[in-house]
């Protein structure tokens, strides 16, 4: 399924049959109720305690099994060429490296806020 | 670039056809006022000249949609680190702001994104299969979706508004946080305590006028001339603590105050969500565009290019959204 759309470049026996991948509707609509079914089961777990940093885990990984549905089908990237798949998680990579690098830098400067600080409470 | 020159002729396919055949605009009947640049390819109205097929010009489209998304990416990125660090340092920040945003009128918006969603991959298949009607109505759908989106938003907004929840110098909340109802449901013990221990407060502010600190506007109060009167419940402290409204030594607080520069929280918030809506109301004006085309019956097997890329740009409209949604609304 994943390679028609590599071999011919000529479209000569195409015609009106299109070169993508036609969506499934019930397939479609499938997704659309899971995600539904997603949105509320990640309303209702806020209010259960899952420890400090429980909740938001469980949020992010309700939202990327989301984001994912959202990708493979609504975007048909399982039937789409491989390429487009490797420039999206591309981005992803780099949005996860910039994330990751922030959060471990985040402490570095803590030393002069707080020297900051002292000296506006000394200003005031 | 120009008219059929002599070299540009053997680029078409195979049987070019006479000069003649290619007015008639091939079946899609719509060809009139792009005919003369598709020398060549009279049975696809809609090529572009500088493409051999049709596929070609999909798959060029195709290409340079994800590689736009990809940057959108990119460009949510930044806020999503500003949230990330500032979530890490401040968390307290985000419990207590949080109390503010309105958890059902954001499920509602990601239901109706979603839904949207739905429909605008509904659009690309109609394309596909060039079922004109269904085409029309879910592209009307998807509008309608992305304009309840807005006017949801547009309510939060002025609301927030009106409460002084806004960004920076601007944040100046009409109500404490304990008084609104989302928190008195969820914690009513620490909302009574928040309200004694406020109103603590302000009497010994009054009492010794000499011994009374400035009011510090931010951070914790040191107004340790009150007496406690009995030993706080976790019930009622934990909750508070958590929302940075008592500072460390919870054993004995003597006043309520909200956490330092809270405001940093609605400034994200509002940078995000507006960024995120600005996408939205884009969004909506390159449906509009489309729908006006598919309205003329230009969309079949070989031309589902704009749908398909629009279709694509939407989805990651609702992507972010995904994220945004438990971000800033679901804070535990």
């Amino acid at each position: 399924m994943a390679d028609h759309s590599h071999g011919a470049t000529s479209d000569g026996g195409h015609g009106d049959h299109g070169f993508a991948h036609t969506t499934p509707l019930s397939l479609l609509v499938g997704i659309l109720a899971v995600l539904l079914v997603l949105t509320i089961l990640t309303v209702s777990v806020t209010s259960i305690d899952l420890g400090s940093q429980g909740n938001l885990v469980v949020a992010m990984i309700i939202a990327t099994v989301k984001a994912g549905l959202v990708v493979t089908y609504f975007m048909h990237l399982r039937w789409d060429r491989l390429f487009h798949l490797i420039l999206f998680l591309t981005s992803v990579l780099f949005l996860i490296l910039f994330l990751s690098m922030s959060i471990t830098d985040r402490s570095e400067y803590d030393r002069d806020l707080e020297a900051f600080r002292q000296s506006q409470a000394q200003g005031k | 670039m120009s008219e059929p020159t002599p070299q540009a002729e053997p680029v078409s396919e195979g049987s070019a056809p006479p000069p003649a055949a290619k007015a008639d605009g091939g079946h899609a009947g719509n060809g009139h006022a792009h005919a003369d640049e598709h020398h060549g390819h009279s049975e696809h109205p809609f090529l572009a000249h500088h493409f051999d097929t049709p596929q070609q010009q999909f798959e060029a489209g195709k290409l340079g949609i994800w590689l736009f998304l990809l940057t959108e990416v990119l460009f949510f990125a930044g806020l999503f680190c500003a949230y990330t660090v500032y979530r890490a340092m401040r968390p307290e920040v985000f419990v207590y702001a949080h109390y503010f945003l309105d958890t059902r009128l954001g499920a509602v918006n990601t239901c109706v994104l979603l839904l949207s969603s739905l429909t605008a991959a509904w659009a690309v298949r109609n394309a596909q299969l060039r079922q004109h009607k269904m085409l029309m109505t879910n592209i009307i759908i998807t509008i309608a979706c992305a304009c309840t989106f807005m006017v949801v938003k547009y309510f939060e907004y002025s609301h927030k508004a009106h409460d002084g929840l806004l960004w920076g110098p601007n944040f100046a909340p009409k109500e404490q946080v304990w008084e609104l109802p989302g928190f008195k449901k969820k914690h009513p013990e620490a909302a009574e305590y928040a309200e004694k221990l406020a109103h603590a407060a302000k009497e010994a502010e009054k009492a010794p006028p000499a011994a009374a600190p400035a009011p510090a506007a931010h951070g914790t109060k040191p107004a340790e001339n009150h007496e406690p009167a009995a030993k706080p419940t976790l019930e009622q402290v934990e909750p508070l603590l958590a929302a940075g409204l008592i500072g460390e030594k919870a054993e004995n607080p003597t006043g309520v105050s909200r956490p330092r520069n809270a405001h940093v929280f609605f400034s994200i918030y509002f940078f995000m969500t507006g960024l995120h809506g600005l996408h939205v109301l884009i969004g909506i004006g390159i449906w509009i565009w489309l729908l006006f085309k598919a309205r003329r019956g230009v969309f079949g097997p070989n031309y589902f290019g704009p749908i398909d890329y629009a279709a694509l740009y939407w989805h990651l409209v609702d992507l972010i959204w995904i994220y945004l949604f438990p971000l800033l609304y679901l804070i535990h």
